[in-house]
């Protein structure tokens, strides 16, 4: 991903102080040292526009959804529905009803792997992941794999830390389903999803694409990449927890069972059996989280009125410059490829600290940074580290806060009696 | 030194010395207890070997990687209980460890803590749950 020459202004000093204003979360500090927050990538802070949604719905037309003919009920399926459409605006989905709610990516990726999966797998077919999957996104596929007779192949991952895809077109050879990541949570590695989605549908196979880290930080298009499903969550991307959307294609969802049954996702239901009704409904059974889709919705509005490219661009700029200078540093060691095949998530060991203590120790100094195998054991054991820390950068990160990362990492090797 | 916020107090020279030095680094061929156990969440890891003679404690190796608290908690832990009897080792408890450790450990790093005893323990019950 190049920092590819734009016409929109960057964000300025100016710009992120005013963001910064915006997530009340940022003044607090622990152990009375200012918050640093450098662990996005798990999850990122809320702003204020969406916290005061959240609360506003409660306070002002909380009511279950598609149920009552009442004025507030009517006014929360009016606030569920525009946040989907927000939402598939954002990713450029053809059309809001292929914009599934779900809890998370993870349940997301489940959908895919139970219904579509059980579906259309047989004995002897072939799964195509990758070694650098987060378990979310190699786990379903394994359970699938086991219980249909599938086999699994795996594409393998470069010792700089990308998807080496010299022999691509034969592991996808006969492959049922492809099964990526678009950004590794570990490494930031980017990849090249248009063109892995593209490979998966010339062989047949059905791309299913892991966006957690993709939707949050850079432009995506879903129609653009030409992907058949797509998962992502809102908390990475300054919304509530408890939410998140599975893309797919209209084709593929309707012809899919239901994941899960119940209330709300049925035509007409006898004793015996039922219809199921249409997409997005057959695949939300049950009362969804309401407020937490119109939190999401204004997160969305969040950050198109900043501009995702924008946004790109800025956490670009952060992580070039944690790169040069945790790259000038001593005893200390950045996974991962160059900034032109990465984002803003930089993993990192220094001499012979463990993770968990360097980041027990930058959080002595109000930094927050990831420790440990980040839900990624066999990209990890691939790289043979034990476990790294992670650091992840977003819109309201600042070069000052890289600084403070660096201070912090030579206080760690000053405990350490490290050079 | 300059302030470093307890953090020099949690890291002190003799918990960095049991993490580069362990003390009873290695494994027992045929231990007549065993164990290996990992914290999940962050991938410590530690395995002892017990070598026992009439309900003592005659040798033991612990095998690991992980933070500087489970590894020199653990480290620590091997030096306490050699020559110890099994009924002893049965009594030692989360406090002990931590009085021994003489630090103060955050309730987030209280498993790295804890791990070396848990493998310890698991090590002995497996072994007196067979005889
Ligand atoms: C790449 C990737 N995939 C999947 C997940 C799982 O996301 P969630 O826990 O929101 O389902 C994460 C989050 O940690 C992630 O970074």
């Amino acid at each position: 991903m190049a920092l590819a020459p734009s016409s929109t202004p960057m964000l300025t000093q100016t710009d992120v102080a005013r963001i910064r204003s915006e997530f009340p979360i940022l003044k607090e500090r622990p152990h009375g040292k200012p918050l640093v927050f450098l662990d996005s990538a798990a999850s990122s802070q809320k702003p204020i526009q969406v916290i005061d949604a959240m609360d506003d719905y409660y306070r002002r037309y909380h009511a279950n959804i598609h149920r009552g003919v009442y004025h507030i009920s009517e006014l929360a399926t009016e606030a569920y529905e525009e946040a989907r459409r927000k939402i598939a605006r954002f990713i450029g989905a053809p059309e809001a009803e292929e914009c599934i709610y779900v809890r998370n990516a993870t349940e997301g990726i489940n959908l895919v792997a139970y219904s579509w999966g059980r579906t259309n797998i047989r004995r002897g077919d072939a799964i195509v992941v990758t070694e650098m999957e987060h378990h979310s996104n190699l786990v379903p596929w394994q359970i699938l794999a086991q219980q249909t007779g599938a086999s699994l192949r795996f594409v393998r991952v470069t010792d700089d830390g990308m998807l080496d895809l010299h022999d691509l077109d034969r592991l996808l050879d006969g492959a049922k389903l492809f099964a990526f990541t678009a950004v590794s949570n570990t490494l930031g590695t980017v990849n090249d999803v248009a063109f892995l989605s593209a490979r998966a549908r010339a062989a047949g196979a059905v791309s299913v694409v892991d966006a957690c880290q993709a939707v949050p930080r850079m432009p995506v298009d879903v129609a653009a990449w030409g992907s058949d499903f797509v998962a992502f969550s809102a908390h990475k991307m300054l919304g509530p927890t408890g939410v998140g959307i599975i893309w797919g294609r209209r084709e593929l969802l309707e012809a899919m069972p239901p994941f899960m049954a119940g209330g709300g996702m049925i035509g007409v239901v006898r004793l015996e059996s039922s219809t199921y009704a249409g997409i997005p409904a057959r695949f939300e059974a049950g009362t969804p989280a309401i407020a937490e889709a119109v939190g999401f919705g204004v997160a969305v509005d969040y950050l198109t009125a900043i501009g995702m490219d924008r946004i790109h661009r800025y956490e670009l700029e952060l992580a070039a410059y944690a790169l040069e200078r945790l790259r000038k540093m001593k005893n200390v060691v950045v996974y991962g490829p160059g900034i032109e095949h990465r984002t803003g998530v930089i993993s990192l060991t220094v001499g012979d600290i463990h993770a968990h203590d360097l980041a027990t120790i930058l959080d002595s100094e109000g930094i927050c940074v990831r420790a440990g195998h980040h839900c990624n054991q066999p990209l990890m054991e691939r790289l043979d580290v034990p476990a790294t820390a992670r650091a992840s950068f977003y819109l309201y990160n600042t070069p000052a806060e890289v600084d403070a990362l660096v201070a912090g990492i030579e206080k760690a090797k000053a405990i350490f009696k490290i050079a | 030194m300059n302030d470093f916020s307890g953090m020099d107090a949690l890291y002190r020279d003799f918990i960095l010395d049991h993490y580069r030095n362990p003390r009873n680094a290695g494994t027992l061929e045929q231990p007549d207890a065993s164990f290996e156990d990992l914290n999940p969440l962050c991938g410590d890891k530690i395995r002892m070997d017990l070598r026992i003679r009439d309900g003592v404690v005659e040798d033991v190796k612990f095998k690991g990687r992980g933070c500087a608290i489970s590894q020199a908690s653990a480290s620590l832990l091997t030096e306490s209980i050699k020559g110890k009897r099994v009924a002893e080792i049965d009594a030692i408890g989360k406090e002990d460890v931590l009085e021994n450790l003489g630090i103060s450990i955050s309730a987030a790093r209280l498993k790295c803590a804890l791990l070396g005893l848990k493998v310890l323990k698991q090590a002995l019950a497996l072994k007196y749950a067979d005889d």
